[in-house]
């Protein structure tokens, strides 16, 4: 009988670029078993009916002062230009491109991630998920391919509603508190921003969506240690999707800036 | 019909820890074999290695000619439908019922309609004592009754490898001979392949045709029963018999200074004592044959001159058995089974 091999000491760092690679991974079997039939429509459909419930009224009431808030941020700076007329085009580009996608991004990571975490996490430590292994049954087909499309559904649409509601706060806040003219705040609109403006704005939210389920899943389906391991994971799946997003959000805000030339005057 | 697993040189560790190393046996096609070994010996990680879900560092698990251990995920996924494995508390679907639970692999498999799916897994559900229980959720019942719930959903499909991950776990004494009757007459019926990895005496006393023993990182033995329930190893005789004394302590080995402490108390190792070797249980009157007693027979006929004095003589005792079975064996049954 030959002697076990001695494990060698890891390279520190080297745990790190493990996990990035198997989150890499998850994503790329995700993509690829999107388009494996049968695809699983009852999961996905109670996954985004359980999504939009729990999203739906959190991001209307975070989004109301907030738009509120940007509008009289904006409000009283443009203001002092002299620039008044333009305060409903400068709150619409700064909620369109970038407080709703960052509300989304908010609620899809704290309120859908966190709820996709623990569940899956449970099953795990409940040996779920190897039984359906067993079972000859991917459980990223079959669990986490119609999580990550329902968030990114829902996240397209509730920022869509954030959009709205955001637009409809600042407007309210502008005219009834600022005396702002109802006139002037809509026709900013349309000399300011363009529908570009707007694609971006769900593009963001499309690929948030993805990234907020693809961590979830991946931190769920590797849960250390008991129910306590459980907490933890989710903690972490808030707090890592949280990072990523901001900094994805960076990147693509840079990105369209500098593709997209701005409408000007 | 059954499937041959092979194992060869299989080594596992999680990290620096080494569970167990250069693991070689082969389960017989169709026979039922048991894995004994102390808690905390890896004999759940060795059953998981088998199905895949264990990735091992070394060695080979093959069935039907697919590697387990290095193939393609897709053909692991594939192998995985002829296995039916019995998790240790059950691992049902909390979110199903337990009909939709044993109905799962079915729906997932074959294009069934759903009355026939619904003929099936009742069979089944009757078949561990569950009838009239489908429609309750696997947070409902107790932990026993997860468990049979487990078996029913490893059998839905009629596998050819059947696993059990200590299946006597959580049972009371009666159930658990219930179960072991159960076991024998589902080779029966399907002449699968099955390994139950267990620490039951019981079990391990009259329902395998082989067995073999984990203990410091090895496998001990492997073998037909005899050789096992023969042997006069320390480590096996003293599990076998239950006993404080011998190599095996609380932690997984004994340190010199136990030894002593223990020597002192005059808890020490005695001489082999002579053990009688149970019958194996037969199927239930009524049911066919195991296919897979014949086999056996040719195989342990041809290692004999290889087998230790004592186990080829209870080899041979059981041979004779089987050439006279008509008093034994339905005696053997109404004596285990009820």
């Amino acid at each position: 009988m030959s002697a076990p091999p001695v494990p060698r000491r890891p390279l520190p760092g080297l745990g790190v670029l493990r996990e990035i690679g198997h989150l890499f991974a998850l994503a790329v079997s995700v993509l690829r078993l999107i388009f494996k039939r049968p695809f699983q429509w009852r999961e996905f459909v109670e996954q985004f009916w359980f999504i939009a419930s729990v999203t739906i009224l959190p991001a209307m009431l975070v989004t109301i002062p907030f738009g509120a808030v940007i509008a009289l941020q904006v409000g009283s700076l443009i203001e002092q230009f002299g620039a008044q007329s333009f305060s409903g085009g400068a709150s619409v580009l700064v909620i369109i491109q970038q407080a709703s996608p960052l509300i989304v991004s908010l609620l899809i990571s704290g309120v859908a991630g966190s709820a996709i975490c623990a569940d899956l996490a449970s099953r795990t430590t409940r040996e779920e998920l190897d039984a359906m292994r067993v079972m000859g049954v991917s459980p990223v087909q079959r669990l986490v391919v119609p999580r990550v499309l329902a968030v990114m559904l829902v996240g397209v649409l509730l920022n869509g509603l954030v959009s709205v509601v955001g637009i409809l706060g600042g407007y309210f806040f502008n005219i009834v508190m600022q005396n702002g003219t109802p006139g002037a705040y809509v026709a900013s609109f349309s000399a300011l921003a363009q529908l570009p403006d707007l694609y971006i704005s769900e593009f963001k939210a499309l690929i948030f969506g993805f990234i907020a389920g693809v961590v979830a899943a991946y931190r769920g389906l590797n849960p250390k240690g008991g129910p306590k391991g459980v907490g933890d994971v989710v903690n972490q799946s808030v707090v890592f999707t949280f990072l990523i997003l901001f900094f994805v959000n960076m990147v693509l805000t840079a990105v369209y800036l500098q593709l997209v030339p701005p409408k000007g005057l | 019909m059954g499937v041959e697993v092979v194992v060869e040189g299989l080594t596992k560790s999680f990290g620096r820890q080494n569970i167990w190393q250069d693991v070689t046996l082969t389960l017989p096609r169709g026979e039922v074999s048991v894995m004994l070994g102390p808690s905390g010996t890896g004999k759940t990680v060795f059953l998981k290695s088998i199905v895949g879900l264990v990735r091992p560092e070394q060695g080979h698990v093959f069935i039907d000619g697919v590697d387990m251990v290095n193939s393609r995920e897709r053909d692991v996924y594939e192998a995985r439908k002829l296995f039916g494995l019995m998790f240790q508390d059950g691992a049902l679907f909390g979110s199903l019922s337990l009909f939709d639970n044993v109905a799962f692999p079915l729906r997932e498999h074959t294009r069934k309609k759903e009355t026939e799916i619904r003929r099936v897994v009742m069979e089944r559900l009757e078949l561990v004592g569950l009838a009239g229980a489908e429609k309750k959720l696997p947070g409902e019942i107790s932990g026993g009754m997860r468990k049979r719930v487990g078996l029913a959903r490893a059998l839905v499909l009629d596998p050819q490898i059947i696993l059990c991950d200590e299946p006597d776990s959580g049972l009371d004494p009666v159930r658990t001979s219930y179960l072991s009757q159960l076991l024998i007459d589902i080779n029966a019926e399907i002449d699968a392949t099955m390994l139950i990895v267990t620490h039951n005496l019981d079990i391990a006393a009259t329902v395998p045709d082989n067995m073999g023993m984990l203990f410091r990182r090895n496998l001990v033995t492997f073998g037909p029963r005899e050789v096992l329930l023969t042997s006069q190893e320390p480590v096996v005789e003293q599990f076998l018999t239950a006993r404080r004394a011998g190599p095996i302590g609380m932690s997984e080995e004994k340190d010199q200074a136990t030894l002593d402490l223990e020597a002192a108390h005059g808890i020490i190792a005695g001489p082999a004592t002579e053990r009688t070797i149970v019958p194996q249980l037969a199927p239930t009157p009524g049911l066919p044959e195991r296919q897979a007693v014949r086999r056996r027979r040719e195989r342990v006929q041809g290692m004999l001159h290889d087998l230790p004095p004592a186990a080829r003589r209870a080899v041979e005792a059981s041979l004779r058995e089987q050439d006279a079975p008509t008093l034994a064996a339905p005696r053997v049954v109404r004596g285990a089974a009820t």
